[in-house]
């Protein structure tokens, strides 16, 4: 099954499971989204649960906090996680806080799915990675799903959630492949994985780097290098105990991400780890690896240097094996 | 006043005087609090809108919901909010509705269908837009009044929340205050609509003006915006007319508008209007009248007495609340 299917399937079983679910955004319905993941939901469910909406991700993130607030679990689509800025005051200043600002009186289960990330040619306002923005604010769960199993089981917590969740599919993903599990299924939010265990060096990787850094892992395990790869899977919480242990399993840790670096949750990982005990066990610097301090091109060879690319992720692991201990 | 017979009950109309004088009497209170010291942050008073508060949740049902704005304390109390429970959270207080962590602007209380103050300009309409949207989805017999003022009615979140609201017939009721001020900005300025009610046209809806000083005026239609709404019609835009006498908030200086302008809008004050109305229709006597203005303000006075006494929240507690 696909990335996409997953979403699908996940978003079909917990409609047909809870009659509070429903879906909106921009040509959710008999287009099926601008990435087809909706695709089919529009003949089970009808117009009144897949709600096709304006464009306008003002009122989108706003409404859907409103019902939440009310009763309702609505799923809303943005088109292009870009746009969520149009939408940023409803979600941060008013989902986010909601509950908080009436003395933990209300809950607000909303679910903010949208894809992001670049390498589809669509250029700087259709591809960035802003996760780090959502993470920020207390009140808000951050997702950012790998896989097929992933993405299915994380997102039918999200939905069960009663917090607002911002659940961030990469758009080169949605035609992965994976063995995810039927029916009921689901991942607890703020569980990070082992994606491959490994002594020599911890790669942590988020969203789209996941399988890049798998690659490069099994390429290092022919030249007898045994990587770990870790997908923390949720920023927001952060199951930093995961990460924490892995640092100190193998000394080495390389964390990337596509953001760009300055200000990317890279950053939160690495000062986690590097106040941790782990620090102890460290034999070289933390190393990260982030997208390029730029907008994303449109052109096909710089939108490729503006993003680690496995080869990128080979060359930096291997940079921090030849660090000497300290 | 209005010049037909009004469609409310001498109790209604008694009810009205009460929520005004509470109204009044607590926003006087807040004033006199901030003055000496003893409300921190900022507040909104709406003194002199009292009308539309009060006319527009005599017209709607207990359940019903309202979302509302940085000047929300009027709403908050014609909602049938606890007034102690209100004086506590500007304390502060563990004991306020939102645990003395929302203050003036986020006061909230979602069991009785109040959705909240906001500190957004804007920021509550999409909400309001959302809960239409439940109510329709639950099959309620529901609305959801949206306060909002003249201001707001240019944020990006007027024109796609009326929309959307529009589109599929939620029923919502979109009430501005037009105070004629956005804080320094006369609503003059601000836009080239000669009404923010004739917007309504540009979504399809109806859309009405009306005197917001005039208890009736505003009851009348609200009621019939409800009964659109309740019927599946769609959502209804009115705009009510109003002033407030008091600055912005407590920063305002007001410079940007004359006594003259304050003075000939407190000759046409809310509460002193429908208080006339009452004694010329022999409904209350002016003794009575006097009788509804002091208990006003001894129950203010008996909600202050009550935060005073009311504990601060436990500093270890300030993670609660944040995820549910
Ligand atoms: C988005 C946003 N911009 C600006 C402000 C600052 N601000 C608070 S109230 C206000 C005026 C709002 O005017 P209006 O909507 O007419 O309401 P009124 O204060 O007259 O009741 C402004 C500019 C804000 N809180 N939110």
């Amino acid at each position: 099954m696909t990335y996409a299917e997953a979403i699908r399937e996940a978003l079909r079983e917990e409609m047909r499971r809870d009659p509070r679910v429903f879906l909106m955004g921009e040509d959710i319905g008999i287009y099926g989204g601008a990435f087809g993941v909706t695709y089919g939901l529009i003949d089970e469910f009808g117009e009144e649960r897949v709600r096709d909406t304006p464009i306008s991700e003002a009122a989108l993130a706003g409404c859907a906090i409103g019902a939440a607030l009310t009763g309702m679990r609505p799923v809303a689509e943005f088109q292009f996680s870009d746009f969520m800025a149009i939408g940023m005051d409803q979600i941060v200043n008013q989902g986010a806080k909601l509950r908080f600002m009436f003395g933990g009186k209300a809950q607000v289960p909303v679910v903010f799915r949208a894809p992001l990330g670049s390498g589809t040619g669509a250029a700087a306002q259709h591809s960035q990675s802003l996760e780090a923005w959502f993470a920020h604010v207390p009140g808000l769960k951050v997702v950012l799903p790998s896989t097929p199993a992933d993405v299915k089981g994380l997102l039918l917590s999200a939905i069960r959630d009663p917090n607002p969740v911002i659940f961030l599919e990469h758009k080169l993903l949605y035609r992965y492949k994976g063995p995810v599990p039927r029916g009921e299924w689901t991942i607890p939010i703020g569980q990070a994985e082992v994606k491959r265990p490994g002594k020599d060096l911890t790669i942590i990787a988020l969203s789209i780097m996941v399988p890049r850094a798998l690659a490069v892992a099994a390429r290092l395990a022919e030249e007898g290098i045994e990587a770990e790869v870790v997908d923390p899977r949720t920023l927001r919480p952060l199951d930093e105990e995961t990460l924490i242990a892995s640092a100190r399993k193998t000394g080495r840790v390389l964390i990337v991400h596509e953001a760009v670096l300055t200000g990317g949750f890279g950053g939160e990982i690495a000062a986690r780890i590097a106040s941790s005990e782990a620090f102890y066990y460290l034999d070289a610097p933390i190393l990260r690896l982030g997208g390029a301090e730029t907008p994303i091109p449109y052109n096909r060879t710089l939108e490729r240097r503006a993003t680690p690319q496995e080869e990128d992720i080979y060359q930096a692991a291997r940079r921090l094996l030849q660090r000497r201990p300290l | 006043m209005s010049e037909a017979v009004p469609a409310l009950s001498p109790e209604q109309m008694r009810c009205l005087l009460q929520t005004m004088y509470r109204i009044r009497a607590f926003e006087e209170k807040v004033d006199e609090l901030f003055m000496r010291g003893e409300v921190h942050g900022t507040t909104h008073l709406s003194i002199g809108e009292e009308a539309t508060a009060a006319a527009a949740l005599q017209a709607l049902r207990p359940d019903d919901y309202i979302t509302s704005t940085h000047r929300g304390h009027g709403h908050c109390i014609s909602k049938g909010a606890d007034l102690k429970l209100m004086m506590a959270e500007l304390l502060g207080k563990e004991t306020g509705y939102c645990r003395g962590r929302g203050g003036s602007m986020h006061i909230a209380d979602v069991a009785s269908g109040n959705l909240g103050a906001n500190g957004v300009v804007g920021g509550g309409i999409p909400i309001a837009t959302g809960v239409g949207l439940s109510i329709k989805m639950q099959g309620l017999d529901r609305v959801c009044l949206c306060f909002f003022g003249d201001g707001a009615a240019n944020e990006g979140t007027f024109h796609e929340s009326i929309n959307l609201a529009a589109i599929w017939d939620l029923p919502v009721i979109f009430l501005c205050e037009n105070n004629q001020y956005g804080m320094s900005m006369s609503v003059r300025k601000a836009t080239r609509c000669e009404t923010i009610a004739q917007r309504a046209v540009a979504y399809g809806i109806p859309g009405e003006r009306v005197d917001g000083n005039d208890v009736f005026a505003v009851y009348e239609a609200v009621s019939r915006a409800a009964a659109r709404a309740r019927s599946g019609q769609g959502p209804t835009l009115i705009e009510a007319v109003t002033y407030r006498y008091k600055g912005h908030s407590k920063s305002d200086q007001n410079r940007y508008r004359t006594r003259d302008e304050i003075r000939a809008w407190q000759e046409r004050d809310p509460i002193k209007r429908l208080a006339a109305y009452l004694r010329e229709h022999s409904l209350l006597t002016q003794e009575e009248i006097e009788r509804e203005e002091a208990a006003a303000y001894q129950a203010i006075e008996e909600a202050y007495q009550f935060a005073l006494a009311s504990p601060e929240p436990d500093p270890d507690s300030l993670l609660e609340g944040v995820y549910a």
